[in-house]
């Protein structure tokens, strides 16, 4: 037997591999925050056992059908309030939510700023491909202004989500921001959420080659290049200031870490005290 | 810790004994959002739950408070919401995610008349069919119907007991007048209400599927943080709860939702016969209706006309096999319900030409009055 057929990935544990091979395209860059999810979770030091994943519908919802951990793949943009129902039902549990920036910010726009601004104690992980991509690649609430999808094809005539600033916004209190491509950073930002107490918050960027890359004549490593060369890693920068533009930079970094009271602590100290 | 079972006599509307039935049932998880007339169930929860060592959430809307509930239920905790049309239309997708994911919770709908935002202050019965079949796809749910705070009180812990041993989200349909009129509400000793439990997993975790069906077809139900691992979707699933996008896969998990209820319905569907074995007229009701109802059929029988009720307290399963039997004996049935015929579409699938199906009913705003019932009654009796 072919010794690649044999040998063990180091992640195997967290997956369910009978369910590999996955759905996700060549060039798509959801396995790769995929995998830092998983580093950052195996590397975390608690019991896997009690990490629940709970995603929304979409390419990145589709993260939860392939860990091996509790999971749960939910309706469309309706993973936050799942999740806090999880969380609020059995505190003991790290729950995180893994998924895209259609269901998120689009269809599940409401629940993340509720969320955020109840300082739930949740991990929300969202995989920005800037558009929609499991339905063919048409517009998003994060698809930048003039760019074609496929239901804007002479160019979108709206503007993006500054995701950062908007969950700054609303009160999450751990935001970063990257790309796929800075792994190291992504897993060590996720490793620091789930173990930050609060609504913590991580924009990944990462490339759809088949949906928003065609339709914008972008090859496979177009948009990966953009990634590198325009990135501007600024930790701490103040996320008002932030900017993801692709011609004059992309803001990288962990830009917001503070403690203040969650959801259930506020709501132990009102009625139990 | 204060007393989830507040045993002794009461003077509660019905939507203050919905609550402490369902705290009475076990339920210490509740995610909400205003709307009348609803709204004191959920007030009542954010008193109550701290105390007994549940969660009261207020979402930003109904579509967050069902998912909440299906999340809270899946890490082990029994779980509630309360809604009238507008949020029950609302919930509608979620309802299917319980049903999918085959997780208990219950959700009751203090219904006001529709269409849209309609009477809010007013009842009506217009979202029977909508209990029924809202939510997209074949499936089977169950839904109970209180005539009062007392019944509303039981059915609270029915439909949590029904929705732990079938793993499916029940419905309790109230009304405004059950939601809002206070009577005497008598709550047993705690040790004399029977709560039942979801089937839960034994032997290997490693090797447990999530889905594959107990003796009666319901799967043991593994939470979340217990270590079996296990995965849950909306999606089309096998016994692993592993997607699977085919017909076969769709076939079998479709008989495995449908089945666990169609199989039981002896042991789920509840009524009542009032003076039902020789009469020649039988009201089909439930709900606050069948209140109207009970008393024209007192009022037939005392000027001699033998009229009888069949209460539903079960309205989903259908009794349909009760109707069938029904409509072999009598002259006529007559569905008497606050809208403009939804369950006496059934009762007239299921009287099957035996019987002539009548309504009473009228788009809702107010109660149908008992006159109106015996009136129609007599129509009948002296037509026969």
């Amino acid at each position: 037997m072919n010794a690649a057929t044999t040998q063990k990935h180091p992640l195997d544990g967290m997956l369910r591999t009978d369910r590999i091979p996955h759905i996700w395209c060549p060039g798509c860059g959801i396995g790769t925050v995929f995998s830092s999810s998983l580093i950052a979770i195996s590397s975390m030091g608690t019991d896997p056992m009690k990490t629940a994943v709970v995603s929304g519908i979409g390419c990145s919802g589709r993260g939860a059908g392939y860990v091996n951990l509790d999971s749960y793949h939910t309706t469309h943009g309706r993973a936050i309030p799942f999740a806090t129902g999880m969380k609020l039902a059995n505190p003991e549990l790290t729950v995180v939510v893994f998924s895209g920036d259609g269901d998120l910010f689009a269809i599940g726009g409401n629940h993340f700023i509720h969320a955020a601004r109840r300082n739930m104690d949740l991990t929300v992980i969202c995989v920005n491909n800037l558009n929609y991509g499991m339905t063919g690649g048409q517009a998003a609430a994060t698809t930048p202004h003039l760019a074609k999808t496929s239901t804007t094809q002479r160019g979108n005539p709206e503007g993006p989500f500054n995701l950062p600033l908007l969950a700054y916004a609303c009160g999450a209190t751990f935001i970063a921001r990257w790309t796929m491509l800075h792994t190291r950073d992504l897993t060590q930002s996720i490793s620091e959420a789930l173990t930050h107490t609060g609504f913590s918050f991580i924009e990944v960027l990462a490339p759809c080659p088949t949906g928003y890359g065609r339709k914008n004549k972008l090859k496979n490593s177009d948009l990966l290049k953009v990634y590198q060369e325009k990135a501007i890693i600024k930790n701490g920068a103040n996320p008002a200031e932030t900017i993801l533009d692709m011609e004059q930079g992309i803001t990288l970094g962990k830009f917001v870490e503070y403690d203040r009271p969650t959801y259930a602590d506020n709501y132990k100290s009102v009625n139990c005290d | 810790m204060e007393s989830a079972v507040l045993s002794g006599e009461h003077f509660f509307n019905g939507d203050v004994a919905c609550a402490e039935g369902a705290l009475a049932a076990g339920c210490r998880f509740f995610a909400g959002y205003p709307i009348t007339p609803a709204t004191e169930i959920a007030e009542h929860m954010s008193k109550r739950l701290p105390g007994v060592g549940g969660h009261f959430i207020q979402m930003e809307d109904e579509i967050s408070a069902m998912a909440a509930i299906i999340g809270a239920s899946c890490a082990g905790v029994k779980s509630m919401t309360a809604t009238s049309g507008p949020g029950f239309s609302l919930m509608m997708e979620n309802i299917g995610l319980g049903i999918a994911m085959e997780t208990p919770c219950v959700l009751v709908n203090v219904q006001r008349a529709g269409p849209s935002t309609g009477l809010p202050t007013l009842g009506a019965q217009g979202d029977m069919m909508q209990a029924r079949w809202g939510s997209h796809g074949h499936y089977e749910i169950i839904a109970l119907a209180p005539s009062s705070p007392q019944e509303i009180f039981y059915q609270t812990i029915t439909a949590f007991n029904l929705s732990e041993t079938y793993r499916v989200p029940v419905l309790v349909m109230a009304d405004e007048i059950v939601g809002h009129l206070s009577e005497r509400v008598i709550i047993p000793d705690a040790s004399k209400i029977k709560l039942q439990s979801r089937p839960r997993p034994k032997g290997r975790k490693d090797r447990f599927k999530p889905f594959h069906p107990g003796p009666n077809g319901v799967a043991p139900m593994a939470h979340a943080g217990e270590g079996y691992m296990v995965h849950f979707t909306g999606l089309t699933h096998d016994e692993r709860g592993y997607p699977v996008m085919t017909a076969e896969a769709q076939a079998e998990m479709m008989e495995r939702i449908t089945g666990k209820i169609r199989r039981n319905l002896d042991k789920i569907i509840q009524v009542e016969k009032y003076r039902l074995e020789d009469a020649d007229i039988a009201i089909v009701s439930y709900g606050i209706s069948s209140r109207s109802s009970q008393a024209a059929v007192d009022e037939a029988r005392e000027q001699g006309i033998k009229a009888g009720l069949l209460r539903l307290l079960t309205v989903w399963p259908f009794p349909e096999d009760m109707i069938r039997e029904l409509a072999r004996r009598v002259k006529c049935l007559i569905t008497v319900e606050l809208n403009l015929g939804q369950i006496h579409l059934e009762v007239q699938r299921c009287s099957e030409g035996k019987a002539p199906a009548l309504l009473i009913g009228h788009a809702g705003g107010s109660a149908i009055t008992p006159e109106e019932i015996l009136e129609k009654i007599k129509k009948q009796a002296s037509g026969s």
